[in-house]
């Protein structure tokens, strides 16, 4: 599914200073029954932000209008659990373009990836930086440039690269997704198709 | 060059390698079920392409179904719904669909092993992050998002930069009553959640060697808690011995070709894996989780470890200790418990039953325990009829459900109410896994029976050695 192009990101973040954040928290099983992708960041850490009775819960970061932003930073291996894409969605569909950690689950990484959402890997250190910087000022801004691969907290200037490769940064770059490859290279495929016993 | 088993399947998979960046994997066989797969063939019907081989193609539905009247229609409209996507879908593509009620539907990590739809040597995905079941049978098989079934569907391959290799070795002798599922959990909290993110794993050793398939399949099913891709072994004896003469084996001259494949395929001996571990079976105890992920696992006798002990952020893992209204140091042996679930990918199979019913045999389920107890497949609950195992669960106070993922991840109706404790014997114990509010504590089928039977966390050695006393 087409996604919007990536280039350079500029906005305030949401911080989410927990660890091992998983696939259930951020969007649990029972609202992973639809048939279309539509409505998931309604449902976006419904249990965090959601009580039993759908009062929102105050405490919960999405609900306290001093923090908004494209970027969601959270804690270290942020999307571990299941392969839901639903939860990548649930991101994007909230509004956020890309979410900072110093690690990533590896299905939800590549979700993110094939959908559009930017997961920036920075170290421990940059990531404490970013989680005091927003405590110090919850609009402070950070910058993700994906052309240079350059994260910067802008108002200390501040700034560390991530890396992602070659391939996916062109598809970021020009919202391209992989079946447009695949189905290009369709031949090749068939060939190596014929080869191979079922 | 000497290779490893991994490089070996994956290698000989790769349609096309991109420099600095992923690989075109083709993809031998794909699983589908109803919840990751809709908007994947919404996607193929935008583009107006057809499923391109739907021959290595299988669905089932298993998430959503009920455990209950399964030959009523579903009640819940959205998961009704959804089943009934997946059956068009299954049908506008000749797709093989093995619906509700269909005696080979079951739990898709269950049923594609047991119809031989899973083989050595093959790359195997699903868009479930527990496809690394596979991985027991030699095969590279792993989780995938929906974008990628979309991939998968339209043109039978997915795109992934491969991954680094991880060797886990476990040598010497299990002790009593610790299981397969005590090897893995006892692994990843040694790994934590994380420790294996971005590899591929190889379970090598004494212990794996002489496992069952059913183990093999418990083992590598938890690779993907460790954070692993998948986790795979080496086939043997008994990975043929297993599959032979199973629906979608091969036959005949095929079966003896593709023996010739498959005995290539083990790590070489000089093979270099980019991490190797090792551990000491003998140190193994019946484990069980006390927090809110896998890696949060002790042996039974233990106690709660303190926060200063743990690698980690204190605030999380103070957290998750009060989302279980658990404290540091308090033993886990004696607490009470409300809800045993016995079932899942992880341990919804046959020898799993036998586990189960070898500790409640003679016993009663106890007053305060909701027992639920979910087989993987029809064929694993026509094997519970068969062995006589049934008569020993309604003995003592059980009930059979049918098969099903069930209160694995509580999409359907069988959710643990907020605040109860579940020994469980599926994969997870995030917070609301089994249902909001809901505390998960992951164990083996011989501890879930000891909860069963005595109300609260018991170390199924005790129980064991009661009935050699007697």
């Amino acid at each position: 599914m087409a996604y919007d192009k990536f280039n350079i990101l500029t906005s305030s973040a949401v911080p989410l200073p927990i660890e091992n954040v998983d696939t259930d928290q951020i969007i649990p099983a029972r609202f992973l029954k639809a048939t279309e992708r539509k409505g998931f960041g309604d449902n976006l850490f419904r249990d965090w932000r959601y009580n039993s009775d759908g009062t929102p819960k105050e405490q919960f970061v999405l609900n306290n209008p001093i923090y908004s932003g494209k970027i969601l930073v959270g804690g270290k291996n942020f999307g571990s659990g299941s392969s839901r894409e639903h939860a990548a969605w649930a991101v994007y569909d909230y509004g956020f373009r890309c979410v900072v950690s110093s690690f990533f689950a590896d299905i939800f990484r590549g979700n993110c990836l094939n959908i559009g959402v930017l997961p920036v890997q920075v170290s421990p250190e940059f990531l404490d930086k970013i989680f005091k910087a927003i405590e110090a000022d919850p609009k402070t801004e950070l910058e993700i440039n994906l052309p240079e691969q350059k994260i910067t907290i802008l108002a200390s200037g501040e700034s560390e690269s991530f890396d992602i490769n070659d391939y996916k940064k062109q598809n970021m770059l020009n919202g391209f997704d992989d079946i447009d490859y695949l189905l290009n290279i369709q031949k090749d495929i068939e060939k190596y198709a014929e080869s191979t016993p079922l | 060059m000497s290779k490893t088993l991994f490089d070996k399947v994956w290698d000989s998979h790769v349609v096309k390698h991109i420099e600095n960046g992923p690989d075109v994997l083709f993809i031998d066989r794909h699983l589908v079920h109803e919840v990751t797969s809709p908007v994947a063939f919404l996607g193929l019907k935008n583009r107006g392409i057809k499923v391109l081989y739907p021959e290595r193609t299988f669905a089932t539905a298993d998430h959503n179904t009920p455990t209950r009247n399964q030959h009523l229609p579903v009640k819940d409209p959205l998961s009704a719904n959804q089943l009934k996507a997946l059956e068009e879908n299954a049908n506008a593509h000749n797709i093989p669909y093995w619906g509700l009620g269909h005696k080979k539907n079951g739990i898709v990590h269950v049923i594609g092993p047991e119809n031989g739809i899973t083989v050595p040597g093959a790359t195997i995905v699903c868009g479930d992050s527990h496809t690394s079941t596979h991985g027991a049978f030699g095969a590279i098989a792993f989780g995938i998002g929906t974008s990628e079934v979309e991939m998968v569907l339209s043109t039978q391959c997915i795109m992934q930069p491969k991954p680094k290799s991880l060797r886990i070795n476990v040598n010497g002798e299990l002790s009593e009553a610790v299981t397969p599922k005590d090897v893995a959990l006892f692994i990843i909290s040694k790994l934590s959640t994380s420790g294996a993110t971005g590899y591929f794993a190889e379970y090598a050793g004494d212990v794996f060697k002489n496992m069952s398939m059913e183990g093999r399949m418990t083992v590598c099913n938890l690779s993907i808690e460790m954070g692993a891709r998948g986790g795979m072994i080496a086939p043997d004896e008994t990975t043929f011995e297993y599959i032979k003469g199973r629906e979608y084996t091969p036959k005949g001259k095929d079966w003896d070709a593709a023996m010739a494949y498959w005995s290539t395929l083990y790590s070489d001996e000089d093979a270099q894996f980019d991490k190797e571990l090792t551990f000491d079976a003998s140190e193994i105890e019946p484990m069980i989780t006390f927090g809110t992920n896998p890696g949060m696992g002790i042996g039974i006798s233990k106690d709660i470890p303190l926060a200063e002990s743990i690698d980690g952020s204190p605030a999380t893992y103070k957290k998750s200790l009060e989302y279980m209204d658990y404290n540091e140091g308090e033993a886990m042996v004696g607490k009470p418990i409300d809800f045993v679930f016995l079932g899942s990918c992880t341990n919804g199979r046959i020898e799993d039953f036998r586990a189960f019913a070898s500790i409640i045999k003679g016993r009663k389920k106890a007053d305060n325990v909701t027992a639920w107890l979910v087989p993987g497949s029809h064929k694993v609950e026509e094997a519970i009829k068969e062995e006589g195992i049934l008569d020993i669960l309604t003995e003592a106070g059980f009930e059979l459900r049918e098969p099903g993922c069930s209160a694995c991840l509580a999409m359907n109706d069988d959710k643990i109410p907020a605040g109860k404790y579940a020994v469980s014997t599926s994969n997870r114990n995030f917070e609301g896994r089994q249902g909001p509010g809901a505390r998960t504590l992951l164990a083996s089928p011989l501890v879930a029976a000891a909860a069963a039977v005595t109300g609260k966390v018991t170390d199924p050695r005790e129980l064991i050695r009661e009935e050699v006393l007697a």
